[in-house]
């Protein structure tokens, strides 16, 4: 089991359908390994040398792009992957007192995944989302204006 | 197109989804359903209407009457008083406050409120971004008819540099005189890009374009395509911006489905075509060269420049990459003549600009506006006064590179000239209003940490200058830093701005260096006093 759904085979699978999809050249790399990245949920060993067989490149470039990207994640996550915006116009209308709530809430710091695999807790430079700060997402979902009383609340509904 | 008796249109921004505008506009299409309407009334979910205060917002035409913010629960008062009884649910309009600013055009047309002026952003929240007729309908696809049946590529580069059109992702080049260095390439084939990875914090102008006026970007990149001699687009998206790339992936097949994409288009014997790239998460790909790389699927590293994109771009061939708001202007100017674009803003910057205004101000949101309008006038007019009454401290400008302007420069014009002049940068567009009650250095500390993030890490001065930088900031935030540190910080701010490889490291220093520049005596009484003069840092060690 990989990402507790899938064997190896599994996964195999999973890469050669996003290579079906957008090709093995240089330009579909970074959407390949996204698109595996959003299946999975992070790019398992399995997958990676599976892509390195198709695009016929080394591992190690390979893991020089899979390392570089925010969005690509080489370790596992957990089920819910909470991102925190910490750019400046966050930080100024009451992110720090966010960031303060939501690792208190979870006892996780930054770039942390909960004993149980439940969540994982990361920071984002820039969400994109800056008219409506402090902003989390929280698996896609976007929450604007978050206070700190808030977040149990937030959280509780993904329990 | 269907005729209908009203329209309504839905906000369906990230940020109205995000107060529930899902809802909202899935509850209307049931109320409108069970009240017999739906052959009278229609229902778009447009991009951007405006407002963040007051999102989700509905606007119902042809009374142009606006109602925000709307819960799902107002859902059916509002069907049965204005689309059945054909009367202005006043409860549930939005206030005058809101009313003002971002949507302020609207209510211009019945002569009320200081109007923006909307070139790039004319069509956003107004059409359907959806449908490809809806755009034809307003102008669309004039500009690029004209350019391939009535001008040849060079009348079409000579428009654009009368034009003054000048590159709004930041550093303002000239886009006319881009475009000629990549004609004049003897070398195929030629590529356009668009640059769409906005990351800048606090910058979503770009993004609002996409969700807003997809088609938009079609049209210009198709007419930079014609002008330069290039058969390929490629749209680089930000990865976060998803609604952007569905709205794109939509308008792109519509254009090809319409000719207006593919070959022969307007039947001039000229083919272009348009890829859309995602990206997965790099600031640092907003900057041209790296952006190339990462299409290449490599790491985004920027290259040595020069060689510059305009010869050696994407697959080493001559490109032409422009920001999202610059190719916005491009069929406009097309349509309408440079002179007409001229009129607009100032004559070395002419055109409009759009700023995201944010921080401690009463309304925050985007708007466009010419060229040459000074802070103290966005504050005042379009950020309706500072939040609470408090005295405006500084603005961010830019994102993380732009400039910390303090107060004493707030009537300076926001031009590329009059603010390089004044020693401050415009940067992309994003306004962060700061109050008494901001600690510059705390902001600072919070800029750089967002540079030690995000720098790519292949030159050293960048890589270890920014964490270096961040460190010194976090003592004297704790109140444990030393005289040195703060001769280390300036020392630092050298090597950066004039040492990184790239613009990153470059500008990183630029915020450091306003604060010693503008606020020196706040700086050094957390070293000296070992005190916090706003009470923002924590002085946690001391």
């Amino acid at each position: 089991m990989i990402d507790g759904v899938r064997d190896a085979q599994g996964v195999v699978s999973v890469v050669q359908a996003a290579v079906t999809r957008h090709g093995a050249t240089a330009e579909a790399l970074v959407p390949v390994l996204k698109e595996i990245n959003d299946e999975l949920g992070y790019l398992p060993a399995e997958a990676l040398a599976e892509v390195s067989r198709l695009f016929r490149m080394p591992k190690g470039q390979l893991m020089s792009v899979a390392s570089f990207y925010h969005m690509l994640s080489t370790r596992p996550r957990g089920r819910h992957v909470i991102q925190f915006c910490e750019s400046a116009p966050c930080h100024v209308v009451g992110g720090r007192e966010v960031w303060q709530a939501l690792q208190d809430e979870l006892n996780l710091g930054p770039g942390d995944t909960s004993p149980d695999g439940t969540w994982t807790l990361v920071t984002s430079s820039c969400l994109g989302i800056c008219g409506v700060g402090p902003v989390i997402i929280v698996d896609g979902d976007i929450y604007g204006n978050v206070v700190p009383e808030r977040v149990p609340e937030l959280l509780a509904r993904y329990a | 197109m269907k005729f209908v008796r009203s329209l309504v249109l839905v906000s369906s921004d990230p940020d109205s989804l995000a107060r529930g505008a899902q809802e909202v506009h899935e509850r209307l299409q049931r109320e409108i359903q069970s009240a017999g309407l739906q052959e009278e009334v229609a229902v778009v979910p447009v991009g951007d209407l405006g407002r963040h205060g007051a999102a989700p917002l509905i606007v119902v035409y042809p009374e142009a009457t606006i109602y925000g913010p709307v819960t799902p629960d107002d859902v059916p008062l509002l069907v049965e008083e204005h689309l059945r009884k054909g009367r202005i649910a006043v409860g549930l309009r939005a206030s005058a406050r809101e009313l003002s600013g971002r949507i302020a055009w609207l209510s211009a047309r019945r002569g009320t409120l200081p109007a923006e002026q909307r070139i790039v952003l004319a069509r956003a929240g107004l059409i359907d971004p959806e449908d490809i007729e809806d755009y034809i309908l307003h102008d669309g696809y004039e500009a690029l008819g004209k350019a391939l049946t009535q001008m040849t590529p060079v009348d079409v580069i000579n428009a654009i540099g009368k034009s003054g059109l000048r590159g709004r992702g930041g550093a303002g080049f000239p886009t006319g005189m881009k475009w000629r260095f990549v004609s004049q390439t003897d070398s195929y084939p030629k590529y356009v890009i668009c640059n769409a990875d906005e990351s800048e914090p606090g910058t979503f102008k770009d993004r609002l374009i996409l969700e807003g006026d997809p088609h938009s970007i079609v049209e210009a990149m198709t007419i930079a395509g014609y002008a330069v001699g290039a058969s390929e687009g490629y749209i680089y998206v930000r990865g976060e911006y998803v609604l952007a790339q569905e709205r794109l992936d939509k308008a792109i097949d519509q254009a090809r489905q319409m000719g207006f994409l593919g070959e022969d288009i307007f039947g001039s014997g000229f083919n272009f075509d348009i890829h859309i790239h995602t990206g997965a998460g790099a600031y640092i790909c907003g900057e041209e060269t790296a952006l190339i790389e990462s299409i290449e699927g490599k790491r985004g590293e920027p290259r040595a420049r020069p060689p510059y994109p305009t010869t050696h771009g994407l697959w080493g061939k001559p490109t032409v990459v422009n920001n999202v708001e610059t190719l916005a202007n491009v069929p406009p100017i097309v349509r309408n003549g440079a002179s007409w674009f001229r009129r607009f803003g100032t004559s070395n910057s002419p055109g409009t600009k759009v700023y995201t205004i944010l921080g401690n101000v009463n309304v925050t949101g985007l708007v466009e506006v010419p060229m040459g309008i000074t802070l103290r006038e966005v504050i005042a007019i379009y950020g309706k006064g500072m939040k609470d009454g408090a005295t405006f401290k500084l603005a961010q400008t830019g994102g993380s590179s732009g400039s910390i302007v303090p107060s004493s420069l707030q009537d300076t014009p926001m031009d590329f000239d009059s603010f390089a002049r004044a020693g401050v940068s415009l940067g992309s567009g994003a306004l962060l209003i700061c109050n008494e009650d901001t600690c510059v250095v705390d902001l600072v500390k919070v800029l750089l940490n967002f540079f030690r993030r995000e720098s790519c890490g292949k030159c050293t001065p960048c890589r270890v200058g920014t964490e270096r930088a961040h460190q010194i900031l976090t003592s004297l935030s704790e109140g444990t830093a030393e005289l040195s540190d703060l001769r280390d910080l300036e020392t630092l701010v050298d090597g950066l701005s004039q040492l990184s490889h790239c613009g990153l490291g470059q500008t990183a220093a630029v915020p450091i260096r306003d604060i010693f520049k503008h606020f020196r005596a706040e700086v050094e009484a957390h070293v000296r006093l070992k005190i916090c003069p706003t009470g923002a840092c924590s002085m946690s060690g001391r």
